[in-house]
């Protein structure tokens, strides 16, 4: 059952990975890392539950998870927003600057 | 049971993943993802951690529908009437991602799991607060700083009028000059 | 503890919570008589009923290149989050689901209204019902907070989680009394998520009825009757979180919750036409810098109380 749980986290952060990957636009491409996250909490839930449920570090690796989810959407949102204010743009594409 | 409802939940999840990429329109994408994290949080209740399952719905259904405003508000078709593509690399992305997958598979199917130790309490929601607020303080006192910290990050990058905009150049206004009043008095 | 969810309990609770709502609607509509001086009769509390009746064999109205699919889940969303959340709320010795946190999952399907509103306003492809949409996330982000921490602050006096221990915790005195701030924060916040009387914005009348707008038929209806289950669902959590639940003498507890439950339905019902409608986004204000330091303090208080005890 353990085996299967973290297949279905491998399958969530896969798909995430190839949504923020593939996609052009900031907002999907952070949807693709919420599923990716998504992945880390089932993974994390499923190893409390099926290794070691007598000590609470798989709920921790939860809850940081989730705070992960939080910070990520709020920066994400901050970010795009600034971006949009000042270049009008919404794609990663546009907002290159920084690639070496 | 368990295992009829972890089945149901999981191909949701997966399916409800794979369609936020497929969805033309936006708010659907959104709420594909948000059905994708809610049977997340039903697989994480199904695994007994209750009160950790019940707060991911509750955060993504108002994350997500906060989300949707942002999409909507950015994208230059949200509603998806016109299909277009808003992709880049995709091949190379499904090459990453399925190599990710395969890599994570094998790694899930060939590692010598060990057996479980010991039980789970009662009580796993009395667990977590009584981790969080002793042996894992420091976690928990970290994470709060991180989000003081993207609270005053977020704000500082998405706002767009100063205090310069607000109370003047030399900031002399009594009263802030803000474009929508507020609810006491100000 | 509350007894443990029996079958028919599963049946009844919808059922007892569609009852009081149509109560809800039907006094409602014998006060609107009242107020515009026609006699308070039979005939006046039964007359919204009969737009049930107009409503399903109404023609269902479209609108072009609609998200029929959005809009439909979101019409489902409203009184499908009022059932569920009901669902942890005891009556007398009575709940459907004992849920060990109750509160929280109380609070995640109230907060379903808000992806469902959202969808009721997107749904349609049409201005007016979208502008209900974002109204009702406007005032959702204000009254969220202050409602969780009025939560917060009962389950802390309660030091658990469990809807039953919660009521079972107010034997001396109920929560009402001693955390007002919260008792009132939450009662209020019961009118914002069934957005009625002074939180009737999202569907305001300057809008063309904002969600309610477009829809029409069966949809109407169902979005409607979300609105008055959550009413009611409101009103019956109200009981066990601040008023002490089935607790009273004489009577039993089914009969005390169900009285208790009237009450607060009663309150709500008067506030709703004495208090005039609030902004979002002076009401957003009002919440954070307000409401938001107020709960915070009155969740110390039960922390303190619990630290001595």
């Amino acid at each position: 059952m353990l085996e299967l749980f973290l297949l279905l986290a491998a399958a969530l952060f896969s798909v995430g990975l190839y949504g923020a990957l593939s996609q052009q636009s900031i907002v999907m491409i952070m949807m693709g890392i919420e599923l990716m996250i998504a992945g880390v909490i089932t993974a994390a839930a499923a190893l409390w539950h099926f290794l070691a449920p007598a000590a609470a570090d798989g709920q921790v690796i939860v809850v940081a998870a989730v705070v992960a989810m939080a910070v990520e959407m709020a920066m994400g949102f901050a970010v795009t927003t600034a971006v949009f204010r000042s270049r009008d743009i919404d794609t990663a594409d546009a907002a290159e600057d920084l690639k070496g | 049971m368990t295992a009829a409802l972890f089945a149901v939940l999981a191909v949701l999840a997966v399916t409800g993943a794979v369609l936020v990429f497929r969805c033309a329109s936006m708010a659907r994408a959104t709420f594909a993802l948000l059905a994708s994290l809610v049977c997340v949080g039903g697989e994480v209740i199904l695994l007994g951690l209750p009160y950790l399952g019940v707060v991911t719905v509750l955060m993504m259904v108002m994350e997500m529908v906060v989300m949707a405003v942002f999409m909507v508000a950015y994208m230059m078709n949200p509603a998806g009437l016109m299909p277009m593509s808003m992709v880049h690399n995709r091949r190379g992305a499904l090459t990453i991602s399925g190599v990710v997958f395969a890599g994570l598979a094998a790694g899930v199917l060939l590692a010598p799991w060990p057996g479980r130790v010991g039980t789970a309490p009662q009580d796993t929601t009395f667990q977590a607060g009584a981790a969080l607020m002793g042996d894992q303080m420091l976690t928990m006192v970290t994470l709060g700083f991180a989000l003081l910290a993207t609270m005053v990050g977020a704000t500082v990058l998405a706002v767009g009028r100063g205090r310069y905009d607000r109370f003047g150049d030399d900031l002399s206004r009594p009263r802030p000059d803000d474009p929508a009043g507020g609810g006491v008095g100000r | 503890m509350a007894d443990a969810g029996s079958w028919p309990s599963v049946l009844v609770a919808p059922a007892a919570l569609l009852a009081l709502a149509v109560l809800a609607l039907c006094s409602d509509a014998v006060l609107d008589a009242r107020t515009a001086g026609r006699p308070a009769t039979p005939a006046a509390a039964v007359r919204p009923l009969l737009d049930v009746v107009r409503l399903l064999l109404a023609q269902p109205r479209r609108t072009p290149a609609s998200d029929a699919l959005l809009w439909r889940i979101g019409v489902l969303t409203a009184p499908t989050a009022a059932v569920l959340a009901v669902a942890v709320v005891p009556f007398g010795g009575h709940v459907v689901a004992d849920l060990e946190v109750g509160v929280v999952w109380f609070n995640a399907m109230e907060a379903l209204t808000w992806a469902g509103l959202w969808l009721a306003g997107w749904g349609p492809n049409a201005a007016l019902p979208l502008i209900g949409g974002y109204r009702f996330l406007a005032q959702g982000l204000a009254y969220e907070l202050p409602l969780m921490f009025a939560l917060i602050a009962a389950a802390v006096g309660a030091e658990s989680l469990n809807v039953g221990d919660i009521a079972a915790a107010q034997q001396g005195l109920w929560f009402a009394v001693w955390m007002p701030v919260a008792f009132a924060v939450y009662l209020a916040s019961v009118l914002a998520f069934s957005f009625l009387g002074p939180f009737g914005y999202p569907a305001g009348r300057d809008i063309a009825g904002g969600v309610l707008g477009e829809t029409s038929g069966v949809d109407r209806l169902l979005l409607q009757a979300g609105r008055w289950l959550l009413l009611a669902a409101g009103s019956a959590m109200a009981v066990p979180l601040f008023l002490g639940g089935g607790a009273g003498p004489l009577l039993p507890g089914w009969a005390w919750s169900l009285l208790k439950t009237l009450a607060v339905l009663g309150l709500l019902l008067w506030a709703r036409r004495r208090v005039p409608a609030v902004r979002a986004d002076r009401y957003v204000e009002f919440a954070w810098m307000v409401l938001i330091p107020a709960t915070i303090v009155q969740t110390l208080v039960p922390a303190l109380v619990v630290l001595r005890r």
